[in-house]
């Protein structure tokens, strides 16, 4: 080793470094890419063996049967619950957060008890909210799922939303305020744009907890308003496992994320750093 | 007509008493300076002015409307912060427009009062950047045309310099004292620095502790001061304060010397007192010596130059006092000469109180 040159060194230990890097990747990405692979392949292909890496012909016949048996929809169910309670969630949210940094609504306290609330076992309360909701009649209906959701995204963003908020200089809302503007107009014109980042870093997290929600979407819906997460573990059978249906199922309910993160990405990284460096 | 008049304002932080009893009529035009140390009240005042905190106790009166209770916004005021308060997320034209926008300005208005603004201030050229790509100087001024742009009774500077590197203070300094002749506004600047305070100041109110220790001119402040607070807090170097004795006419200090205090007569002879001299009133003896003046003899202890003139540091009266010399008077320790105090601007102050006799 000492025999090469310095840079030639340093040249091998870069090989080495990018070697691990890539060997890494692999590792982390090929569960994805066998995913999406199996949801292209007949079922021959997927039960092959040795296992084909890359089917001969790229096919959509899993994806048609779940558009034609209408188990696609479970998608739209998704993306109406996890969006409409992550828009409900944030206004909320942000409100409470600006109130309880800039207005010490509840004391010091307050806020470590709201995030408390998120400390609690989903499981611990399922079966007993399941009652509550019978009770109601609000099981298996748009508006209880988002109610939950909203509820168990709160605590989140309050906590999140009130650190980017903290970090709002007080000197530019209380500028805006000379210069005339009402709280609310300060809220929209001076803290919205300031927390920008945050915001949608925690939009996108709140989105993705409603998104992967499993528990609560499997004891309190029935048919109506079924997500996809549910959708798929409906093709687990007592005799065979639909793989074809649950890769495919799988994508799709894949792809609105990684949309969500691909357009945030800019703001994600920003806003998470942005948390970091204040606690 | 005075723009404003604070009446008996008490402002408390839980137990801590931040502001105790302040009486204040600011006259139209007037550029009036808050100053003290840190912690004695001035940011707090004028921060209840702006109403961006309640006062516990008393009225506040701008144009002659009581607001004590009013929001900031109804109060016809201006600010101009510390840290500039710009909005990072829009650029200089945004900025400035940002009140008006905020009080329904019609647009070509806004334009109008911006371009001149920008014009006043020398940022025409850089209405289309960012905050962040202004300099600290840039960014002070900024925030100034903020002020500016809109026509406030009360226009409310909080230690808009202190954030500048020297150079910078002392031109921005120069730039808001010529606003101030330019828009005979009424102007209310928070600062610690009294030599701000001096240069800007059309009245000082000097704070101590939460209360007022004396308002006036800044000349009047500086030859006439009420409290030895006062006295030690205004000008550079120093006044200083030297232990002395009274005789019938004068004052007898520990090392024996005595001082003729001209124009005085029947003082209580062996009261203790503090003998103020400023360093500014003792000069190099001449051949002659004024009427009022004392020629006393001192070895220059410690020389500091400061380009036309020079800080000499001398034993005198079991203490050290600093004269403010010519450059080139004194050049060296160890050196023995006389001086020449002008006792005619001399003060003696009572140890007890603290006040100026």
């Amino acid at each position: 080793m000492s025999a090469l040159p310095f840079h030639r060194r340093n040249d091998v230990r870069l090989a080495w470094r990018y070697l691990i890097a890539l060997i890494l990747v692999i590792i982390f990405c090929f569960p994805v890419y066998w995913l999406f692979i199996i949801s292209f392949k007949t079922p021959d292909e997927i039960f092959a063996f040795p296992p084909v890496w890359y089917p001969a012909s790229i096919q959509f016949s899993n994806y048609k049967v779940l558009f034609k048996d209408g188990d696609a929809l479970t998608v739209g169910n998704s993306l109406v619950l996890a969006s409409v309670s992550t828009f409900v969630a944030m206004i909320l949210g942000t409100l409470a957060a600006y109130s309880l940094v800039r207005f010490k609504t509840g004391g010091e306290n307050l806020a470590v008890w709201i995030i408390s609330q998120r400390m609690m076992p989903p499981v611990a309360i399922v079966f007993p909210l399941f009652l509550l909701y019978v009770w109601l009649g609000w099981v298996d209906s748009y508006f209880g799922l988002i109610l939950l959701y909203t509820a168990f995204s709160l605590p989140y963003v309050i906590w999140m939303m009130r650190g980017y908020i903290e970090d709002i200089p007080l000197e530019l809302e209380e500028s805006a305020l000379i210069d005339g503007c009402s709280r609310w107009e300060v809220l929209w014109k001076v803290v919205l744009p300031m927390a920008r980042s945050g915001l949608f870093a925690t939009a996108v997290f709140t989105f993705i907890f409603a998104w992967n929600d499993f528990l609560f979407a499997l004891v309190l819906t029935r048919t109506e308003v079924t997500t996809y997460t549910v959708q798929v573990t409906h093709y687990f059978g007592g005799q065979s496992n639909f793989w074809a249906k649950i890769a495919a199922m799988s994508v799709l309910g894949t792809i609105p994320v990684f949309f969500t993160v691909a357009v945030m990405q800019r703001y994600l990284v920003r806003g998470i750093s942005m948390g970091a460096v204040k606690g | 007509m005075s723009d404003l008049k604070i009446t008996g304002l008490h402002k408390h932080y839980g137990a801590f008493h931040a502001v105790k009893g302040i009486d204040l009529d600011v006259p139209s035009g007037e550029f009036t300076v808050l100053v003290g140390p840190s912690g004695c009240g001035k940011s707090t005042l004028l921060r209840t002015i702006a109403g961006l905190e309640d006062s516990s106790e008393g009225k506040i009166e701008i144009g002659g409307k009581d607001v004590t209770w009013a929001r900031p916004r109804d109060r016809d005021i201006a600010m101009v912060f510390q840290n500039y308060a710009l909005y990072p997320y829009l650029n200089v034209k945004d900025n400035v427009a940002f009140g008006l926008r905020a009080r329904k300005f019609a647009e070509p208005e806004v334009e109008k009062r911006v371009a001149r603004a920008a014009e006043m201030l020398g940022i025409g050229h850089l209405l289309k950047r960012f905050p962040r790509e202004l300099s600290g100087g840039q960014r002070q001024r900024v925030a100034i045309g903020r002020a500016i742009v809109r026509d406030a009774i009360l226009y409310l500077f909080d230690e808009p310099l202190s954030n500048l590197d020297a150079q910078l203070r002392d031109d921005m300094r120069v730039e808001i004292k010529r606003l101030h002749q330019e828009l005979g506004r009424t102007m209310i600047y928070v600062t610690h620095d009294q030599i701000e305070a001096m240069t800007l100041a059309d009245r000082i109110v000097l704070l101590r502790d939460g209360v007022i220790e004396q308002v006036g001119p800044p000349l009047d402040l500086f030859e006439r001061p009420q409290t030895r607070f006062v006295a030690g807090f205004l000008g550079s170097p120093k006044m200083n304060f030297i232990p002395a004795t009274l005789t019938e006419t004068g004052v007898k200090l520990s090392d024996g010397l005595t001082l003729e205090l001209p124009g005085r007569r029947g003082l209580k002879a062996g009261e203790a007192v503090i003998l103020g001299l400023r360093p500014q009133y003792i000069s190099m003896a001449g051949t002659n010596t004024a009427p009022g003046h004392a020629r006393v003899p001192v070895t220059i202890e410690l020389v500091q130059p400061t380009g036309s003139r020079v800080q000499a540091t001398m034993p005198m009266g079991g203490t050290s006092i600093i004269a403010e010399l010519s450059a080139h008077d004194v050049s060296r320790p160890g050196e023995k000469t006389e001086i020449d105090i002008d006792m005619t601007r001399a003060i003696i102050i009572d140890p007890q109180t603290d006040k100026v006799l």
